[in-house]
């Protein structure tokens, strides 16, 4: 009867783990490295320890147009505390992004990704796409488009992660 | 008349093979390859005002009425 | 008695209903139309008729859920056409419309409703309908279906009790499959219901007469009280590399009342430099005559029903368009954009058992068949915000 509890306690125990690790839908951030406006590599692995918003747009893309001056806010709101929001470009001619952000400049860094590859790898749906990075290097929170009014769940979602 | 109802119900069919396939196929064009169908140029109806107008211009002077607009392509986003 | 004929007064009456869904149709996927504000001179100039006058539009979104849309648009007519010519007068008229729409975003699927009245001196036409758009498949894939419904009442200049109605439904579907990056294809379906007083009740029909010094006399004319047509179309487009787009699109009709009708479009359209357009099409369309249709009769009350109107024979037309515009990114305030536009179509006319009673020394039933050719203008600043 002993061993049959021990048995039924540590497959609780086990189940709970597990449980909770599905809850928290802890997945790792697939690491990449891309080009940024400066001319340097940067690669996301490098930011282990700061809480990232990597943001999917494109200049032709509308919702992103809209959401870009929102994101820039954010990231200088919370660049002090340990976030930085990265924008991963995906116009297929980089010349365009550039052109655009000469018109609506951004603080934050943006890398360039014009074949697509990283956006492959995150298996973006939508477009704009936000992935919100814990300081472990874990996706916690996915959102597809961009609509007024998401910005206030990024903004709970950062200070979440920041609380970490 | 009898035609155009086949063709129609073909139309119906087709859409719902559509769906019916989609969970084996996969969008073949990704959110962020849309930059040209995104493209003003590439839209069939870039001016409303004037081309109501042009359809008005037309509809007034030809027994034909319908099947005159398209939804669909663009940038897809949101 | 001075009987004034007006160009298809029933055709213009349309104009509600089709503005409005098709507004709805030129929704692009998941993302509702820009904000956006349009003036626009309209003109045409052919057959005799001159109709010009403005078209405002005004569109504003909200939240990015909701985007509202009214149009007011004024007709200016002053006809001396093929129809007024042979049997009256000339005479000057006018006609407004004002229509409104609202569009709403959830998710992938957008929900628009609208209405519109129209009114001259002796035709009022009032239309609701809804429309719904629905993307899946990746966004590659989207289906719309919309429903409208008009209510008119036909008057009669001279005659103050004289009031008919007509109801219209009309039901539309459409699907468009996006091919490749570079390349779409769309299909649409729409049938349409007419039902109440559908002719117009100051044209006429005319008769063989040997009694009268040219050969024929008029009576009215007289249409069955219901029609029903369907039309299906195809239209595709395809972007070519160098920055460039091309689109066809062929379409056929056929109604109760006999008629089939069938057209084909090419255009394309050509970016040059960062800021003009250009865009030129040719198409053409033909039709085969209304069963009830005859230009001349061969007596008094021949038939059931009797037309002699021109867009119910058998005639087919071409036309040719080009269209230049500039457009530039501005920061004035809340303004972003703004447009300059200029278009130009040529159509020609071409009947083949419609006659032109204008033409004298011609023999009853052997008068030359009616042509006409026509240009239409359309002038429009546009400013996005």
């Amino acid at each position: 009867m002993k061993l049959l509890h021990k048995f039924v306690l540590i497959t609780f125990v086990a189940l709970m783990a597990f449980a909770s690790q599905v809850e928290a839908k802890k997945t790792a951030a697939p690491d990449f490295t891309l080009k940024s406006r400066d001319g340097k590599n940067v690669r996301l692995s490098d930011l282990r320890g700061q809480v990232v918003l990597l943001n999917f747009w494109a200049s032709w893309c509308g919702p992103c147009r809209q959401e870009m001056p929102i994101l820039d806010e954010i990231h200088n709101k919370y660049k002090d505390l340990g976030f930085s929001v990265l924008g991963v470009n995906l116009d297929a001619k980089s010349k365009k992004a550039i052109d655009y952000l000469k018109d609506t400049p951004v603080t934050f860094p943006v890398l360039y990704d014009p074949k697509g590859d990283v956006s492959g790898q995150y298996g973006v749906q939508a477009m704009p796409s936000t992935v919100i990075i814990d300081k472990d290097g874990n996706v916690r929170y996915l959102h597809e488009g961009y609509k007024s009014g998401y910005e206030d769940d990024y903004r709970k979602q950062i200070k979440t992660l920041l609380r970490e | 008349m009898s035609a155009l109802r086949s063709l129609a119900k073909l139309a119906v069919i087709t859409l719902f093979f559509l769906l019916a396939g989609c969970s084996s196929i996969k969008p073949w064009v990704k959110p962020y390859e849309r930059q040209n169908l995104a493209d003003p140029i590439t839209f069939f109806g870039r001016d409303p005002v004037a081309d109501n107008f042009l359809h008005h211009v037309r509809q007034a002077r030809e027994a034909a009425r319908g099947a005159e607009g398209s939804a669909g392509g663009g940038c897809g986003c949101n | 008695m001075a009987v004034i004929n007006k160009i298809k007064l029933v055709g213009l009456v349309f104009l509600g209903l089709m503005q409005a869904g098709f507004s709805a149709l030129t929704l692009q996927a998941a993302v509702l139309p820009e904000d956006r504000s349009d003036i626009l001179y309209h003109r045409f100039d052919g057959g005799g008729v001159v109709i010009d006058g403005p078209s405002i539009l005004v569109r504003k979104s909200f939240q990015d859920t909701v985007s509202i849309s009214a149009n007011y648009y004024v007709d200016n007519v002053s006809s001396a056409s093929i129809d007024v010519v042979t049997t009256a007068s000339e005479y000057i008229e006018q006609r407004i419309e004002s229509s409104m729409s609202v569009e709403y975003l959830r998710d992938k699927t957008i929900l628009s409703v609208n209405y519109t009245q129209s009114d001259e001196n002796d035709y009022s036409a009032r239309s609701a309908g809804f429309n719904f758009t629905q993307d899946f498949f990746g966004d590659l894939t989207t289906i719309s279906a919309g429903y409208s419904q008009g209510w008119d009442v036909v008057g009669k200049r001279g005659e103050e009790d004289f009031a008919e109605d007509v109801s219209r439904k009309q039901f539309r579907f459409g699907l468009t499959q996006v091919l490749t990056k570079n390349s779409l294809i769309g299909i649409s379906w729409e049938t349409v219901t007419d039902a109440g007083f559908l002719n117009n009740p100051y044209r006429s029909v005319r008769y063989l007469d040997p009694t009268t010094a040219v050969g024929y006399t008029y009576q009215s004319e007289l249409y069955p009280e219901t029609r029903t047509s369907d039309a299906f179309a195809i239209r595709g487009m395809y972007y070519l590399p160098y920055r460039a787009a091309i689109k066809a699109e062929a379409r056929v009709f056929s109604d109760t009342w006999g008629i089939t009708s069938k057209n084909a479009e090419l255009s394309y359209t050509h970016p040059i430099g960062d800021h003009w357009i250009v865009d030129a099409k040719i198409r053409s369309y033909s039709q085969t005559k209304a069963n009830f249709y005859s230009d001349l009769f061969e007596s008094i009350d021949a038939q059931n029903f009797l037309a002699r109107d021109k867009e119910m024979s058998t005639f087919g037309n071409d036309s040719g368009g080009l269209a230049v515009s500039y457009e530039k990114e501005i920061n004035w305030g809340i303004i972003d954009r703004f447009s300059v536009n200029l278009s130009v179509d040529y159509i020609q006319f071409d009947f083949e058992d419609f006659r032109d009673l204008s033409i004298e020394g011609t023999t009853v039933g052997e008068e030359p068949f009616y042509t006409f050719d026509a240009i239409v203008t359309r002038f429009f600043f546009s400013i996005w915000y």
